[in-house]
C-alpha cells in the first residue's frame, strides 16, 4: 500500500519528529522474557546436539570405512555451503513428508542442532589433530584400546584447545536462533514481530531486543567461561 | 627399597622376545631388513646406531605401534598378529617409555598412573591407586602424586611416564631415547630409576645413546645401522674390540672427546 499523505509520512518517516513510546514494550515485557527463555531453550538444545554431532562426526570421519568418512565430509560441506534459513525450512517441510510432524519448536532445535554440529565437527576435528601422535601411542602402549584412547585421552586436550573457537560458535547458533521465528518457533526475535505488528513501535521494539540479544550472549559467554574454568584449567607449559 | 639378586643366566629359559626375518617398509624405504633378534627373560639389551638406522622403529613393532610386513614376532609366548586379542596381550606384556614422556596433561601424576590398570586390567580403584603410589614411591616421585604433568621438570616426567608404564605390571620394558628430550642435569635422575629397574630383574630393550649406561647394565650391545643389526655384543667387547667398520666409525663419533 503506498503512502501518499504527506502529514503521515513526517509522523511516520522523520526520524526528528518520532516520538518515542515504550508503553508496548513495557507491556509486553513478560513475553519477551519468555522469549528469551524460548531462544535459551533452542540455544542449549541445539549446542547439546552440535556437540554430540560435533565428537561423533570426528569419530566417524576417522572411520576405516571409506563410505562413512565421504558421508561425513558430504554433511559438512552440505551444511556449511547452504544458508542456515534455507536448511531450517527444508527441515521443516522434508520431515512430514518422511512422516515425522514436529512442531516449530522442537524442529529448530533439531536444524540448529545439524547446522551447528557441521561446524563444531570441523572446530574439534582442528582439536584432535593438534594432539601429538605420542599421546595416542602413550595410550594405546598402555593396552588401551582406541576408543578409550580417543574418549579417555585425546577428547579433553583436544576440546581444551578449540574451546574459544568453539564458544564462538556457539554464541552465533544463540543469535542464529532468531532464524527460527521464520517457522514461528516460540522464541524472541518472534514475540518482538508480534508485539511490533500489532503496536509498529519498530524501533522501540527491536531497540530491546537488541539489548536483550546482547544480554543472552553475555549469559552464555559467562557459561562457557565457567565450563572452560572448571573442567579445562589444567596447567601445561 | 629391595634390590634383587640380578638375574644374569637364564640362557636355558624360553625367550621373552623373539623377532624372526622382520622387514618393514615405509612406502619405498624399507626401514627394517631381516631383523632377527632374540631376547631372553631379564636380558637387558642396548640398541644403539645413528639417527634413522632403524632403532626405535624395530621396539615399535615389539609392541605393535609399527606393524612390520614380514617375518614373524613372539613375546611371551604371544605370536603378534592382526587379530585384536594378540595385540591387547603383548601389549599388556610390554612396557614403554617415550622420549618426549607423553604424560597425559590433563590428569594428575596419580591419575596418569592409575588410568591403564582400571580401564584395561579392570583393577579396582583402591588397588590402582595403592600400586600407583607404591611404584611412584619406588621413582622417588611420590610427593608430586597430585601435580600436573606440567608442573613437573623433565626428569621427574619421565620418572613418572616409568612409574605410569610400570602399573601395568609388564614383563618387557621398551625404552624409547627415554634422555634424549632431558636438560643434562636430569640425565642421571633417569638413569638411575632404569639401573635400578635392570638390577630387579626386569628384562629391557634400551634404545640410547647413553654409553655409561649401556656399560653399566647392558648384558649385550646392538648396534644398527640402515635398518640392519650391523654388530651385537657384551659391552665389553662391543667398545673394546669392534669388529664391523661401521660400528667403529659410530663408536669414534659419540665417544670422541672434545
Amino acid at each position: 500500500m503506498k503512502r501518499t499523505d504527506p502529514q503521515k509520512v513526517g509522523c511516520r518517516g522523520n526520524a526528528m519528529n518520532y516520538a518515542l513510546d515504550f508503553t508496548p514494550v513495557l507491556d509486553g515485557l513478560p513475553d519477551l522474557l519468555a522469549g528469551c527463555l524460548g531462544t535459551l531453550l533452542l540455544a542449549l538444545g541445539g549446542m547439546a546436539i552440535a556437540i554430540v554431532i560435533g565428537i561423533g562426526g570426528v569419530v566417524l570421519r576417522d572411520s576405516r570405512y571409506k563410505a562413512i568418512r565421504w558421508a561425513v565430509k558430504s554433511f559438512v560441506e552440505l551444511i556449511r555451503n547452504t544458508p542456515f534459513l534455507v536448511q531450517i525450512y527444508f527441515i521443516y517441510f522434508a520431515l512430514p513428508l518422511a512422516g515425522l510432524r514436529l512442531d516449530p519448536t522442537p524442529t529448530a532445535i533439531l536444524a540448529l542442532g545439524i547446522n551447528g554440529g557441521a561446524y563444531a565437527i570441523e572446530i574439534i576435528r582442528g582439536g584432535v589433530q593438534s594432539i601429538s601422535r605420542g599421546q595416542v601411542e602413550a595410550g594405546l602402549a598402555l593396552g588401551l584400546h582406541k576408543g578409550l584412547v580417543f574418549r579417555l585421552i585425546v577428547l579433553k586436550p583436544a576440546l581444551r584447545a578449540v574451546f574459544p573457537s568453539l564458544t564462538s560458535q556457539f554464541i552465533l547458533l544463540t543469535l542464529t536462533t532468531s532464524v527460527a521465528s521464520a517457522i514461528s518457533a516460540y522464541e524472541l526475535t518472534s514475540v518482538a514481530q508480534r508485539i511490533e505488528s500489532e503496536s509498529f513501535r519498530s524501533f522501540e521494539v527491536f531497540g530491546v531486543i537488541t539489548l536483550l540479544y546482547l544480554g543472552l550472549s553475555w549469559l552464555m559467554m559467562t557459561f562457557f567461561s565457567t565450563i572452560s574454568t572448571r573442567y579445562f584449567s589444567y596447567p601445561v607449559k | 627399597m629391595t634390590r634383587h639378586v640380578p638375574i644374569r643366566d637364564t640362557a636355558t629359559a624360553d625367550p621373552m622376545i623373539v623377532m624372526a626375518d622382520v622387514e618393514k617398509w615405509y612406502g619405498g624405504f624399507k626401514a627394517l631388513s631381516a631383523i632377527n633378534l632374540s631376547v631372553r627373560r631379564g636380558e637387558r639389551i642396548v640398541l644403539c646406531g645413528p639417527s634413522g638406522s632403524g632403532k626405535s622403529t624395530l621396539i615399535r613393532c615389539i609392541n605393535r605401534l609399527e606393524v612390520c610386513q614380514k617375518g614373524e614376532i613372539r613375546v611371551g609366548g604371544t605370536r603378534l598378529d592382526d587379530d585384536g586379542h594378540s595385540i591387547d596381550a603383548v601389549r599388556r606384556e610390554v612396557g614403554m617409555v617415550f622420549q618426549h614422556f607423553n604424560l597425559f596433561p590433563h590428569m594428575t601424576v596419580l591419575q596418569n598412573c592409575m588410568l591403564a590398570p582400571m580401564r584395561a586390567l579392570k583393577v579396582s580403584r583402591r588397588e590402582a591407586e595403592e600400586t600407583a603410589r607404591r611404584l611412584l614411591d619406588r621413582v622417588r616421585i611420590s610427593e608430586q602424586a597430585d601435580k600436573y604433568p606440567a608442573q613437573l621438570s623433565g626428569g621427574q616426567q619421565q620418572r613418572v611416564a616409568i612409574a605410569r608404564a610400570l602399573c601395568m605390571r609388564p614383563s618387557v620394558m621398551l625404552f624409547d631415547e627415554p634422555t634424549s628430550a632431558l636438560d643434562p642435569e636430569m640425565v642421571k635422575e633417569v638413569l638411575d630409576t632404569m639401573i635400578g629397574l635392570a638390577e630387579e630383574g626386569m628384562t629391557m630393550i634400551c634404545v640410547t645413546h647413553e654409553m655409561g649406561f649401556a656399560r653399566q647394565v647392558a648384558d649385550r650391545v646392538i648396534f644398527m645401522a640402515e635398518g640392519s643389526i650391523v654388530e651385537e655384543a657384551p659391552p665389553d667387547t662391543f667398545f673394546t674390540q669392534p669388529r664391523h667398520e661401521r660400528t667403529r666409525k659410530f663408536l669414534g663419533e659419540i665417544l670422541r672427546p672434545y
